[in-house]
């Protein structure tokens, strides 16, 4: 699998180099600022692009820019954003397209190495990878949210995980349940948001983005 | 619309002319009495109390401009002592401060000049007025009696002898009244503007002013900026660096247990790998208490979109902004908004609260409005410490804060600091 990584410090980009080769990644190009990260997103068209929201030259969210502008070119073109801090604004912008294949994670997740590399293998396969600390922090406040609210308790866990990233089979190992009873709570989940039958991996990321969707009314 | 104004400024003007003029006449005299009778020793005590009658009505005249003119005209006094000593030193104290004060010498000009200028040029919208109908009401036969009785009636400039020279009065009267309807509004403001003359403070005294004031909001800056870096320190003292010397520690130990006690070391690692997930999660929450991270990279707009979307109740954000203020501006905006947005949350019971940005007439403009129950307290009159705080952290950059907040609500909390944009 190719990878494209853009992160302008240098011990950390040389960390997830070593990281992601110990996996058996291969780097297309490990780059440090948004123009070259632009370039290299267009010419070598990778399997995956881990980018970090903030780059050179001008600092501010250069990266979660580029990383876009990616994704208008190339629709669905699998980027994971890596962040210092993470904000549901930036979540709700990547995953607006709702074609998946994005991820946004804190950058402390990379300390745990299996984690990142399936969360980095989930966004490659078009799945997505929103860290928990987006997800906890919309179902923190959703309780005056009606949709939300016609959740029960394990369903909300549930979306919790599915929101995350997680397929049928870890959130079940997660929870302790067994696969067929995830699929009835999933199932149950898209008939609740409002979501029509069809694929259904494409049906998860339509419930995460519902789900900032009604962030956004409040 | 147009007549309606015309109007009340006739209306006015008559009013102001004949109270003004006897107040006027009344504070002129009385006051120039006491000075003089300040050397009887009776002046010592009658001087104050004239003088500050003297203020009170140029106060009220000052609103009246700003109300009926647009005309604002801001207030020049030398602040009164706190405390004025009593018995005679205290007078004397006193005599001497408003004395002074260059402004009690201007209101007296002032009061000289409203009494006869003024007043001529308050009667103006009045009598233009009244000639309307009082030229109409001669034509239709009034002015016989009059001229059978004085001979030649003058009205203004048309003599009246006959009914063609009454009716000559009546189109007169009429012109001046259609005059009136036009230029009423005006004289009015020129009435403001011509007390504003003597009324505003004098440039000197302006500038004094706005010393007085960028002290005091430098105070408040360079206090709160202090307090705020002795929270920062006391914030890494405590937590992140508390929390790194405990790593180092695990780490330590772990180096000495690692091939004696391989699962002990690695419960140990556990711990560490925690405690420096805790420490940079502190970390974050210092930083964003310092200088949120979305308002780095996107700026104030996007900042407040954020910081809508964290708080437990929904917020409807309307930003129009054509570009950046200045990072410091921005700074102080963005807390402002937070911290009213976090006392909507918690006091005003509020099921909906709108925050809107926009940059007009060289200010940046905020509203945070909530449907919550209201009675919020004003800023400085006990119990609202964190209003008085935004007003210092806006006093900083030359920026004001309102609130209204009636009991029942709705509150709301206006913002405005000067500034441009980049």
């Amino acid at each position: 699998m190719r990878v494209v990584l853009a992160e302008d410090l240098f011990l950390l980009r040389d960390g997830l180099v070593r990281l992601l080769e110990a996996y058996d990644f291969e780097i297309a190009a490990a780059v440090e600022s948004g123009p070259e990260l632009t370039r290299a997103l267009a010419e070598l068209r990778p399997d995956v692009a881990v980018v970090d929201v903030r780059l050179p030259p001008s600092f501010t969210d250069e990266g979660l820019q580029c990383a876009l502008a990616a994704r208008r070119a190339t629709p669905g073109l699998p980027v994971l954003v890596l962040s210092q801090h993470v904000e549901q604004l930036y979540a709700r912008e990547l995953l607006a397209d709702g074609s998946g294949g994005v991820g946004y994670l804190l950058k402390d997740r990379v300390f745990d190495a299996d984690q990142f590399v399936d969360a980095v293998r989930r966004v490659a396969g078009g799945g997505t990878a929103m860290d928990p600390q987006v997800i906890s922090q919309l179902l923190s406040r959703r309780e005056r949210d009606r949709p939300m609210a016609r959740l029960t308790p394990r369903e909300r866990e549930v979306m919790e995980l599915m929101a995350q990233g997680r397929s049928n089979a870890a959130i079940a190992d997660r929870l302790q349940v067994t696969e067929r009873a995830v699929a009835k709570h999933t199932s149950n989940i898209f008939a609740k948001l409002g979501l029509p039958p069809s694929d259904d991996d494409n049906r998860r990321v339509l419930a995460v983005l519902a789900y900032l969707d009604r962030g956004g009314e409040g | 619309m147009k007549v309606r104004n015309a109007l009340l400024a006739g209306a006015r003007g008559l009013w102001l002319a004949v109270f003004g003029l006897v107040t006027s006449i009344l504070l002129f005299v009385l006051t120039v009495l006491s000075i003089c009778f300040i050397v009887l020793g009776v002046g010592l005590v009658t001087t104050p109390v004239a003088v500050r009658a003297v203020r009170a009505y140029a106060d009220t005249r000052r609103g009246q401009a700003e109300a009926w003119a647009g005309v604002r005209i801001p207030t020049p006094y030398h602040p009164a002592p706190p405390a004025p000593r009593a018995g005679i030193v205290g007078q004397v104290e006193q005599c001497v401060a408003l004395l002074k004060d260059k402004a009690t010498w201007r209101d007296l000009q002032w009061l000289l000049m409203d009494m006869t200028v003024g007043t001529v040029l308050a009667l103006l919208p009045a009598a233009l007025l009244l000639y309307l109908v009082w030229g109409p009401v001669l034509a239709l036969g009034v002015w016989k009696p009059i001229v059978r009785a004085d001979g030649t009636f003058w009205f203004t400039f048309v003599p009246v002898t006959d009914q063609f020279t009454a009716n000559l009065a009546a189109a007169t009267g009429v012109g001046f009244g259609i005059v009136g309807l036009l230029v009423n509004p005006y004289l009015m403001r020129g009435h403001a503007l011509l007390a504003a003359q003597l009324l505003r403070p004098t440039r000197e005294r302006e500038l004094a002013l706005r010393v007085d004031r960028l002290t005091e909001s430098r105070h408040d800056a360079v206090d709160s900026s202090a307090a705020e870096l002795r929270r920062i320190e006391r914030d890494l003292h405590d937590g992140a660096q508390a929390r790194l010397v405990a790593m180092g520690m695990s780490l330590g130990t772990i180096e000495a247990l690692i091939e004696k006690d391989p699962a002990q070391a690695k419960r140990l690692l556990a711990a560490a790998r925690a405690d420096s997930a805790e420490a940079l999660t502190e970390l974050r929450d210092l930083v964003r208490g310092i200088h949120p991270p979305v308002l780095a990279e996107r700026g104030l707009g996007d900042a407040v979109r954020a910081l809508a979307l964290r708080m437990p109740l929904p917020v409807e954000v309307d930003v129009e902004l054509a570009g950046r203020a200045e990072a410091p501006v921005e700074s102080a905006a963005y807390f402002a908004v937070s911290e009213v947005l976090t006392n909507a949350a918690k006091h005003s019971g509020a099921r909906r609260v709108w925050v809107d940005v926009h940059h007009a007439d060289g200010s940046l403009r905020i509203a945070v409005t909530d449907n919550g129950r209201g009675g919020a307290p004003r800023p400085g009159t006990g119990g609202g410490t964190g209003l008085l705080g935004i007003e210092r952290r806006l006093g900083a950059f030359d920026g004001v804060l309102a609130v209204s907040s009636p009991e029942g609500g709705p509150t709301m909390v206006t913002m405005e600091i000067p500034c441009v944009l980049g």
